[in-house]
């Protein structure tokens, strides 16, 4: 390995690094604001120059210096002081220094290398230059006058997000970061702008003069607007949660969050179900739990067991799950659903719902064939890591399904089912790339599985993964990809019919049941029902309007629970504030219920549940495991039953993407994104 | 005897157009003879007759040609080679590759066609100047008479394929640097790009590539024609061979004319451009070369010789070899603010220093030429410039500074003295309270 030295420590490092990468790896810290780990080098801002030897007698841009065996690197020598404090004042001359009223102050950049670059006074008496607002859409705030050009969110946009819609325009002092014609940015990545941003040019609209960093209190948890379960931190002040912040996690979602993600967190504060309530005469009236409670035993103690049904929504918990789960078998209850939307899989191997090839495994895939898939909308994350893996020019992407802008190039390659079988001998380009394809992958979207011929579109999918082999020797590419954040921990808990019990759709028919129990379930069709509805959720939604009677839940921020991504990963998500006004934590509520229905659960606190659920699930116990890091073998053969398809062409089960959840549909944030998105509001506006 | 080089030792003999532009007079002038010999040998050998003549890039910079030209891999890879002509000409006072491809544009063509052979490619591309209109025009028609005659392109007389184009830039002196020039040509914003990587490992589309200047390229043939010798026998060791060389500001001709390297300065303004306006003894200072390099003062010019190392050594340069002489009634804080003005006009704004400083320059400039400014600000504005060279991306930063340097080196008295003048005339000069108030 080569070595270089460090400010006189001599260091090894990997061929091909940086200088900077090289001075970090012995502790030195460069500062900078145009380089940034996940992004193309630019080497504009000039703050990482570093001294080196030999080369040339005057100072360079560590960013984007090859470091060479026998390098000395100098970080803190008399030349390099100099140099940055140049930097750093040219970077000043012209910024407004309105600390006080931004809302970057505490986490700036700019300031807080200021501290060790900047001078005490200033020596620029010209008046300081002024730049016109852009206007960038609901979500990124911009005062532009800020801005140091470092082009981060260029990078950005260009890059990762893959759209055009944010340059650098002119020249010379008079560059301006702009949106061109002041449209909102179409990605559904935007909002990452705002952290890449390192000073305060691109803030957060909706966040906006509403806190200071320090005033929040930060808590780390997963994500679960999407099946991705990215990892996310939570800013909360009080009771409300303020804002929600991407963390790092190379094997979800590297350090980038969706929009969604991000802004739905005032639905958090809209809507909320904050007391239990009982149907009186057709209108929804405020009962006290001992009420609520006792209306809904009784109900249930008069119904027989096949007349008993339980639908879990798309946001729930594993552990309120496992409760539901315990409580109404041990009733006999068989009718028991976590598949609002009337998904195939269910039955079978555990890795037949998995996303196997894992989303970071996903790299290594040659051939990417998406099947009724629109990850753009369904999983922006995961679909940003496929443009990069397209970017890299290694891996041919093919679609069957909708024809839309995915962000990247592909093959497209039919729009409905039939073309699954067709391809497998069409003699097709895609065709033979696939099948000579070493790692193949196959993502299987809901708008394949949620049809209803979905069980013989499966079987096809899979005896063309059979037939290209999907799977094999090190290497599992039978991808399915969830959009609800609960649906894998559902199906990893057995929570599908017993025999004889009916699904999703069947319980909510006119006459099937006696009583439906709705553990936030609100994506599901209730005007056929006429059952006694009792809905355990959070927001004033679908499920809730139909209820006869309310317990209102803790919402993902608000409740420690664990939630299975699409790969199988098993994540923490941690409490960061309490549940609205009366509102308990899911599990607690049915514990609680189960007492009144005279079948008491043996747990008392959520550490016996765990264990419980760890006991009974032992895949639950490893969190932070995908297991499609050891592939297990799995035999496609047995996937779906053989069958005619219909010619319906696949669809995203995502229509809207800003609205696919009851917390996303109480946000006001996220409902100007989506008038934004449709074109019936202009971001300029 | 006028200056120093003979007629015979001239290389661009229609460089005022005199005669016939076309193939028929350039074929009479020597170019494209022997063409074929020397593409008859191999590229090392033409490498090496380069580099034992002592061509130094005629661009400004000064790097040998020879040397440069070795940087190529020699072994082609799936990447093909490209060999790209820098005519963006935008220094401030220079026009001599002007002439070359009015007047003489089957030189650089052949030259284009020799090079690509030496550095193993087969296509080329001249960039030229936005305002260039004409001179591409000549340049293009030229490329049709020597495609016609088979001399290029495909299949060509010579044996090796090549296909030169010309692509017009939009008008920036920024592309001008050889990395934003190859942004340019790419189709990109013309910002320069970081070294590493040198153009010889990934220039135009990531393959290896060349940028010279046109002068440099035009040279060769000649060279080779007439053996490396011959053109060392020119000029002092390190700086050697013939080159154009121009004036322009306060001489009595202006013109651009061919002279051997290393002619003392004054010999040339007195013999070749009529002398400085009012006698020798009127000048004040020169720029050697286009405008960005330091100033050199009368009594220095008056021993400077024009080469590399002889102006560097004066802390100036030789760059394109274009003097902008300046006379006593030349207000030369004026004009090197206008300079300034110039390079905050045309820095790209991608870096830091060069957006920010250019602009604070020239704005503190402006006010060294009224004389408002405090005698405190020469040094601040010597230290800013001093944060700007350097520190930048490209050169324009380095450019943007020496003209400052250059003035404060020789001149600083007179602007103190201005400053000084401006305030005796005044009872309250803005600041002056402020600065009593500290």
């Amino acid at each position: 390995m080569p070595r270089a030295k460090v400010n006189g420590v001599e260091i090894e490092f990997e061929g091909g690094m940086t200088v900077l990468q090289v001075a970090e790896l012995a502790g030195e810290e460069i500062p900078r604001f145009c380089y940034h780990e996940r992004l193309s080098i630019a080497g504009n801002c000039r703050m990482c120059l570093v001294e080196v030897r030999p080369g040339p007698p005057k100072p360079q841009a560590s960013c984007a210096l090859p470091a060479a065996d026998g390098q000395e690197i100098l970080t803190n020598s008399p030349m390099v002081q100099k140099a940055r404090q140049g930097v750093m004042e040219f970077l000043l001359i012209n910024h407004p220094l309105d600390c006080p009223i931004c809302d970057q102050g505490g986490e700036c950049d700019l300031q807080d290398q200021s501290i060790g670059y900047g001078r005490d006074e200033t020596r620029y008496g010209e008046n300081k230059r002024a730049v016109e607002e852009k206007q960038m859409g609901p979500l990124i705030k911009t005062v532009m006058t800020r801005c140091i050009q470092c082009t981060r969110c260029v990078r950005f946009i260009t890059e990762v997000a893959g759209v055009p819609d944010i340059g650098l325009i002119s020249r010379g002092e008079d560059v301006e970061i702009t949106t061109y014609l002041g449209k909102a940015v179409a990605s559904e990545l935007s909002a990452n702008v705002i952290d890449l941003c390192p000073v305060g040019a691109l803030t957060s609209k909706p966040y906006a003069f509403n806190a200071r960093p320090w005033e929040l209190t930060k808590t780390q948890s997963v994500d679960v607007m999407d099946a991705l379960g990215s990892a996310i931190r939570i800013d909360a002040r009080g009771p409300a949660v303020l804002r929600i912040l991407p963390r790092t996690n190379d094997a979800v979602n590297e350090e980038w969050i969706s929009d969604k993600t991000r802004y739905a967190c005032d639905g958090l504060a809209r809507q909320r179900l904050d007391r239990p309530m009982v149907r009186q005469d057709g209108k929804l009236k405020p009962a006290t739990w001992a009420e609520a409670f006792a209306a809904v035993a009784a109900r249930i103690k008069a119904a027989s067991p096949d007349r008993i049904g339980v639908i879990a929504g798309d946001l729930q918990d594993a552990e309120s799950m496992k409760v539901a789960l315990d409580l109404f078998r041990s009733l006999g209850v068989a009718s028991l659903d976590c598949r609002q939307d009337g998904l195939t899989l269910g039955q079978g191997p555990r890795e037949s719902w998995l996303f196997n090839s894992t989303i970071e495994g996903l790299e290594q895939a040659d051939v990417i064939l998406l099947v009724g898939a629109n990850p753009r909308l369904e999983a922006p994350v995961l679909n940003a890591r496929i443009r990069k893996l397209w970017l890299a020019g290694k891996t041919r992407i093919g679609v069957i399904g909708e024809r839309a802008d995915l962000t990247y190039g592909y093959d497209h390659l039919g729009a409905g089912p039939s073309s699954i079988a067709g391809l497998r001998d069409d003699g097709s380009d895609f065709a033979a790339a696939l099948k000579a394809a070493r790692r193949p992958a196959i993502i299987i979207g809901q708008g394949a599985l949620t049809r209803p011929d979905s069980a013989a579109v499966l079987a096809a999918i899979a005896a063309l993964g059979a037939a290209v082999g999907v799977v094999r020797e090190g290497w599992n590419g039978w991808n399915v990809l969830h959009t609800a954040a609960a649906r894998v921990a559902g199906l990893d808990l057995g929570f599908i019919p017993a025999a004889g019990g009916l699904n999703a759709a069947e319980m909510t028919a006119r006459g099937a049941l006696d009583v439906l129990v709705l553990l936030g379930a609100d994506e599901i069709d209730l005007t056929g029902t006429d059952a006694f509805v009792v809905y355990l959720g959070t927001h004033g939604d679908a499920g809730a309007h139909r209820a006869d009677v309310i317990l209102p839940g803790a919402a993902y921020t608000e409740k420690n629970g664990l939630y299975a991504n699409t790969e199988g990963r098993v994540q923490r998500g941690e409490r960061a504030v309490f549940p609205k006004g009366e509102a308990k934590e899911d599990w607690s509520i049915l514990r609680a219920l189960s007492d009144h229905l005279g079948a008491r659960l043996p747990y008392d606190t959520l550490e016996q549940l765990r264990s419980a659920l760890f006991a009974d699930h032992p895949t639950f116990g490893q969190i932070d495991y995908a297991p499609g890091s050891t592939p297990a073998a799995l035999d496609l053969a047995g996937l779906g039953v053989a069958g005619a398809v219909a010619p319906t062409p696949f669809g995203s089960p995502v229509k809207v993407f800003h609205l696919t959840n009851p917390i996303a549909r109480a946000s006001v944030t996220m409902a100007e994104c989506a008038a934004v998105a449709s074109g019936l509001k202009l971001a300029a506006e | 005897m006028v200056g120093i080089l003979e007629d015979k030792d001239r290389i661009f003999t229609n460089l005022y157009g005199l005669h016939d532009w076309g193939l028929e007079g350039a074929r009479a002038r020597g170019v494209w003879n022997g063409t074929t010999e020397m593409l008859a040998q191999t590229p090392e050998w033409i490498c090496d007759q380069i580099k034992a003549s002592g061509l130094r890039g005629r661009g400004g910079a000064g790097f040998a040609t020879g040397l440069k030209w070795t940087f190529m891999p020699r072994q082609l890879s799936e990447r093909p080679h490209y060999l790209v002509v820098n005519a963006d000409e935008s220094e401030p006072g220079t026009c001599k590759d002007r002439e070359i491809m009015r007047n003489d544009p089957h030189r650089l063509i052949e030259g284009c066609l020799v090079a690509s052979y030496a550095i193993r490619a087969h296509d080329c591309f001249i960039y030229i100047r936005g305002e260039y209109v004409f001179e591409r025009e000549r340049l293009e028609a030229a490329l049709i008479e020597a495609a016609a005659a088979r001399l290029i392109g495909k299949d060509n007389v010579h044996g090796w394929d090549c296909n030169i184009r010309v692509t017009h830039g939009g008008g920036a002196y920024i592309c001008g640097d050889e990395m934003a020039l190859l942004e340019s040509l790419e189709g990109k914003k013309g910002q320069p790009r970081l070294k590493p990587p040198f153009p010889a490992g990934a220039g135009v589309y990531g393959c290896p590539t060349t940028v010279n200047n046109v002068e440099s390229i035009a040279v060769t043939p000649e060279i080779l024609r007439r053996g490396a010798e011959w053109f060392v026998g020119f000029g002092r060791p390190k700086n050697s061979g013939t080159k154009l060389m121009s004036a322009s500001g306060h001489v009595n001709r202006p013109c651009v004319v061919e002279e051997a390297m290393s002619i003392p300065l004054r010999q040339l303004i007195d013999d070749h451009f009529g002398g400085v306006r009012g006698g020798w003894g009127n000048l004040k200072a020169v720029i050697p070369g286009g405008s960005s390099v330091r100033m050199i003062p009368a009594e220095e010019a008056e021993v400077a010789l024009m080469d590399f190392d002889d102006l560097a050594a004066r802390k100036s340069g030789l760059g394109t070899a274009a003097m902008i002489v300046m006379d006593k009634d030349c207000d030369i804080v004026a004009a090197i603010a206008r300079l300034s003005y110039f390079y905050k006009h045309e820095s790209c704004g991608q870096c830091t220093p060069c957006r920010e400083g250019t602009g604070w320059m020239w704005r503190i400039m402006e006010r060294m030429v009224t004389g408002e400014a405090e005698p405190k600000e020469i040094d601040m504005l010597l230290d800013v410039a001093s944060q700007v060279e350097g520190h930048t991306i490209c050169g324009l930063g380095d450019a943007a500074a020496w003209p400052i340097q250059g003035l404060f080196r020789h001149f600083r008295p007179e602007i103190e003295q201005r400053i000084a003048n401006y305030r005796s005339r005044r009872a309250n000069v803005p600041g002056v309270t402020l600065i009593a108030a500290e």
